[in-house]
Order: C-alpha cells, then structure tokens, then sequence
C-alpha cells in the first residue's frame, strides 16, 4: 500500500523542529486545572511529555480528556496551574500541532475530493486567492503517503469508510509538518483488523519523524506494545507515568478513590476491574 | 419578433433593445456571482439560510416600496440584517434551521403587511417575489457590477479558509481561523448576492441561482475550483438561455431559468454520475459507508 520511497520521506528530519534531541521536553504542566463555567474537571495535574513521546490518554467518558486537548490548542484557558508547550503558554492555531477532533466525520453528500482537504491543512489560513500554487499539492502527496492514503487522493470525502477518513484527517494533520499530534479517539468505530492499522501508522509517524502524539483512546491494549507514557484522566484527576506505572492496582486505587483491580493475562494485555467504565469498552 | 434558424441574427435581433442588453449584463453578472457564493452555500449547507435572506429581504422590500426608496437598499437592508444575525447565532447551520424558519415566516407576514398598506400598483411587489430581469435599469446594471465585483474579491480573500472551515470547522477553528468572523463574512457576501439575485428570479425563485448550480457542480467536479467553475457556467447557461427563450415565447424569465436549473440537476444526477461515479468509486455511490455508524 505505500510507496517504497514513502518511508524514507518520513524519516526525512522536519524542518524548522526545535531541537534533535529525543529528550528534549515539549510538553510541560503544573498543577494544572481545567474545566467549564468555574467547575473544574480534573485539578492538579502535572506532567510532561518530551519530543517523540507516544502517549495514550485513557479515562471514563466525560472525565476530562478532550478538554485536556482544548487546553493544549489554546482553545480553552486552564483554570489554575501552568502549562507550556513549545516553550510557550498554548495559544490558538499553533502551527506546529496536529489535531484530529473527535467524531470527526463527513457529511456523505460532500463531494469533494480528499486531496483537497489535505491541501487546506497547509494552506486553508492562508488568505488570498492564488489559483496556480501548487506546492501545498506536494505536501498534500507527501502527507497522503505518510498515512498511507495515496490511493484515496481523488476519491469523494464523503465517500470513504472511517477507516480511510481517519486516515485522511491523520494526513490532514500531519501536512503542516506539526512536532505534535493530537488524536481524540482516532480508534473509535473501527474495527480490530483497521485499529491496528492506523496504529501502526500513528506509531510509524512518531518513531520516523520524532513526533510527540497525545491519542485519546478506550481500549488501552492494542496500544501497549507503542506507548511510551499513559495519562489516566478520571475522578477529577489525572495520573502520568509509564503504562507499568500508571497501570497497577495501587495507582487506579489512588485515582478512583475505590479499590481497582489491574490483571494482566500471558500475553500483557491489561484487563481493570472495579469500575464501571472500565476501558476494555469500545464505545 | 420571430425566432429564426439564424441564432446570431436571432442573437442580433435581441440585442437592438436596450432593455434586453440590460437584462443580459445584469443577468449574467449575477449569475456569476451566484454560481460562486452557491456552491459554498450548498457546501456549507446553508441553502435555508440563503432562502431566508431572501424573504428577509422582501420584508425590507415592501417596506422600501411603501416609503419611496429604491426596493434594492430595502432588500439589501434587510438579506444583512439577516445574515449578522444568523452568523452571530451560532455556528452550526443543522441547529438553526428551527429559529431561521421562525424569522423567515415572521419577515412574509410583515412584507404582507407592508404591501397591504402600500395603495400604489402591486406590479413593483410582483416583481420582487418574482423578478424582473427585464426591467432593469442601466444604473442598475453599473450597481450590479459594483456590488459583484466587490463580492468576487472578497470571495477571493477568503477563498482559501472559508474552504477550510466549510470543510472541517473543528481543525480551521484549532488552527487558529477567525469563525465567526469568516463566518458573517460569508453571510454578508450571500446576503448581498441574494439581493441582486432577487433581481433576476425573485424572492421566491432564488433558489434556482443561488442553490441549484451549486448542487448540481458539486456531482460534476470533486475539486472546489472546478465544481465553482461548472456552477458558474451552469449559472450562466440558465440565465441567458432564460433571457433568449422568453424573448420569443410570452412567458416568464423566472421560468425558465428555474426550469434549465431544475433540468440540468435533473440530468447530471440521473444520467451523468450515473456513468461516472460508477467508474471513480467503483459502485460507492448511494452505498452507505461501512464502518462509520455511531
């Protein structure tokens, strides 16, 4: 499905990254709260993630996630603590995050053509009118191929499956050449077989290109075998750390507040007991 | 007048009367103002809203009617007083249809009133809810060219950017695009089109220039470029085959501009994507997606 020279296309070193060192810190927050109207989600958080980090960002359904990635795209003020990203308070339209919202769909009657959703990614906030620019073109291949979405270039928006538009917003975002990739819930309505797939893909982007992705996720076991951090968001708090940290007994205790039983089967998969949306739900 | 086999003497013919070089240039610069802003307004599915305006404007209208200006600065008064303040209700047109539709019936019964209190000739209210191509003055004409370039360009500077957000609002909005500034621009822009549409089909018939074109681009091309340019010349044909057809038959304008619309709608969703679509998406077309339920 991809091109022979597509992976070296990723591997290539993004320009403009601020630095090469793997360790060098994106990604950091203090005491941080968040939430709507004076009432706060989750308070108390700190954390950081460096450069080529992948991280998985779990909890219940309304615990706060997606509003963690309102915060970091400057979309919505924390409520207390500090957070920096890029060296710098998160501010809207930052070029150097990717960002996949969550139920991210189309509309089935849009007939437009998937490479000209990737082109705007680059530059649909540019303003003007320049009909013979045809560099965001490039960028828009490189990024279709990337995701291994070449052959969807010209096929119809709204007709593709959620796999395949998943696949189109991941190019979407990655055509900027971001050092940041937010994903919420990327995984939800596929189905096992396509799951992996894009998380290979995810994970070949952020190992290749020494992207830092944040994705938020239900199921924690197929993206064990790739996650280098886990950020667990539930009970108005949020608990950071190595999935072999963050996901014991003792830990989730610590988090709900009620006792949470982690087992681990043969194989490494995590199942979590005790709570009631427990995150082996697809929803 | 007789039609003759000679279309450039018919074409000749046609063009010794002033009001028919009136109508023609007046027309035409519509209809390349609506083929663009309607294939953005069908792509953000905002064709209420466009329809809206226009009813909106005919309150302003009948009312410009019964106090003696110009019924356009009436139309176009109320189509932006409109269009602020659906762009400033929110962001998602699917939520608004429910408040457009309050207004749009309160802004009929309020031009009605206008209209039975006006004591002239009803012809002028005629031809607002159903145009009046051929009335049009050549200061008029010179108006419309003014308001249309000024609507081309600001198309222009926002090309870019309204696609974006009409596409994907969330990513435009977290990639730092102004919303709802873009989006009462937009609103302004079709609330000015619609009024000179008015011009050409009327109140009620607006859809057949603002709607229609853009639609039926939207199965002709997959690129915005190209769709916008098809919705141009979809436009264009309606008008002028309108303007030629009714020059030799007694009947309406509006008619047959609505009818070539409907006609080649018709016909490009019938017949051609039939025959393309089939090819490009091999049988994806009216089979809904696999996996995308929830």
């Amino acid at each position: 499905m991809q091109q022979p020279w597509a992976s070296e296309l990723m591997a290539k070193p993004i320009a403009g990254s601020v630095t090469v060192d793997a360790k060098s810190t994106l990604i950091t927050a203090e005491d941080l709260s968040a939430g709507y109207e004076g009432r706060a989600i989750w308070s108390g958080a700190s954390f950081s993630f460096g450069q080529g980090e992948f991280v998985a960002v779990l909890g219940p359904n309304g615990a706060g996630k997606t509003t963690l990635f309102r915060v970091l795209l400057g979309l919505q003020h924390p409520m207390s603590g500090s957070v920096s990203i890029f060296g710098a308070p998160p501010r809207r339209g930052n070029p150097h995050i990717g960002y996949v919202p969550q139920r991210h769909t189309i509309d089935i009657e849009t007939n437009v053509e998937c490479l000209e959703l990737v082109r705007l990614g680059l530059s649909g906030t540019r303003w003007g009118f320049n009909p013979v620019a045809h560099s965001d073109r490039e960028s828009a291949w490189k990024a279709l191929e990337a995701s291994g979405a070449a052959e969807l270039a010209h096929r119809r928006l709204g007709a593709l499956s959620g796999g395949e538009l998943q696949r189109i917003f991941l190019a979407e975002a990655l055509v900027s050449n971001p050092e940041m990739l937010l994903l919420d819930e990327p995984l939800s309505n596929l189905d096992i077989k396509r799951e992996t797939e894009l998380l290979h893909l995810v994970n070949g982007v952020v190992r290749s290109r020494g992207v830092t992705a944040m994705l938020i996720a239900h199921n924690i076991n197929p993206l064990l075998p790739h996650l280098n951090k886990v950020m667990y968001v539930a009970n108005g708090k949020v608990a950071t750390g190595k999935p072999s940290e963050v996901l014991t007994s003792e830990s989730l205790t610590r988090l709900y507040g009620v006792q949470v039983e982690v087992l681990r089967d043969p194989h490494g998969n995590v199942a979590i007991i005790g709570v009631e949306e427990h995150h082996g739900d697809i929803t | 007048m007789s039609i003759s086999l000679n279309i450039l003497a018919d074409l000749q013919q046609i063009w010794q009367y002033q009001f028919m070089r009136n109508g023609i240039e007046a027309g035409t610069l519509t209809a390349i103002v609506a083929g663009v802003t309607g294939y953005f307004v069908v792509l953000r599915r905002s064709a209420f809203t466009a329809h809206a305006f226009s009813e909106i404007g005919f309150a302003g209208a009948a009312w410009a009617v019964l106090t003696g200006i110009p019924p356009l600065v009436g139309l176009l008064l109320g189509s932006n007083l409109g269009g602020l303040g659906i762009a400033l209700l929110g962001r998602r047109a699917t939520n608004r249809d429910t408040q457009i539709g309050i207004v749009l019936a309160f802004s009929l019964g309020l031009g009605l009133l206008f209209i039975s209190l006006y004591s002239g000739y009803a012809t002028q209210t005629y031809s607002i809810l159903f145009g009046e191509i051929l009335g049009v003055s050549y200061d008029q004409v010179l108006e419309t060219l003014a308001a249309s370039a000024a609507i081309l360009v600001g198309m222009g500077l926002i090309y870019r950017p309204l696609l974006f957000s009409s596409l994907d609002e969330d990513v435009a909005e977290a990639r730092g695009m102004p919303m709802l500034a873009l989006g009462m621009a937009f609103m302004i822009i079709v609330a000015v089109a619609v009024s000179f549409a008015v011009q050409v089909t009327g109140v009620l018939l607006v859809f057949s220039l603002m709607v229609t074109p853009g639609a039926t681009a939207q199965y002709l091309a997959s690129r915005p470029s190209r769709a916008i340019v098809a919705s141009v010349i979809i436009a264009l044909i309606a008008t002028w085959l309108g303007l030629f057809l009714s020059f030799y038959t007694p009947y309406p304008v509006s008619f047959y501009i609505t009818a070539e619309a409907f006609g080649f709608y018709l016909f490009v969703r019938l017949v051609y994507v039939r025959f393309r679509w089939e090819k490009i998406n091999s049988g994806s077309l009216l089979k809904p997606p696999q996996d995308r339920s929830g």
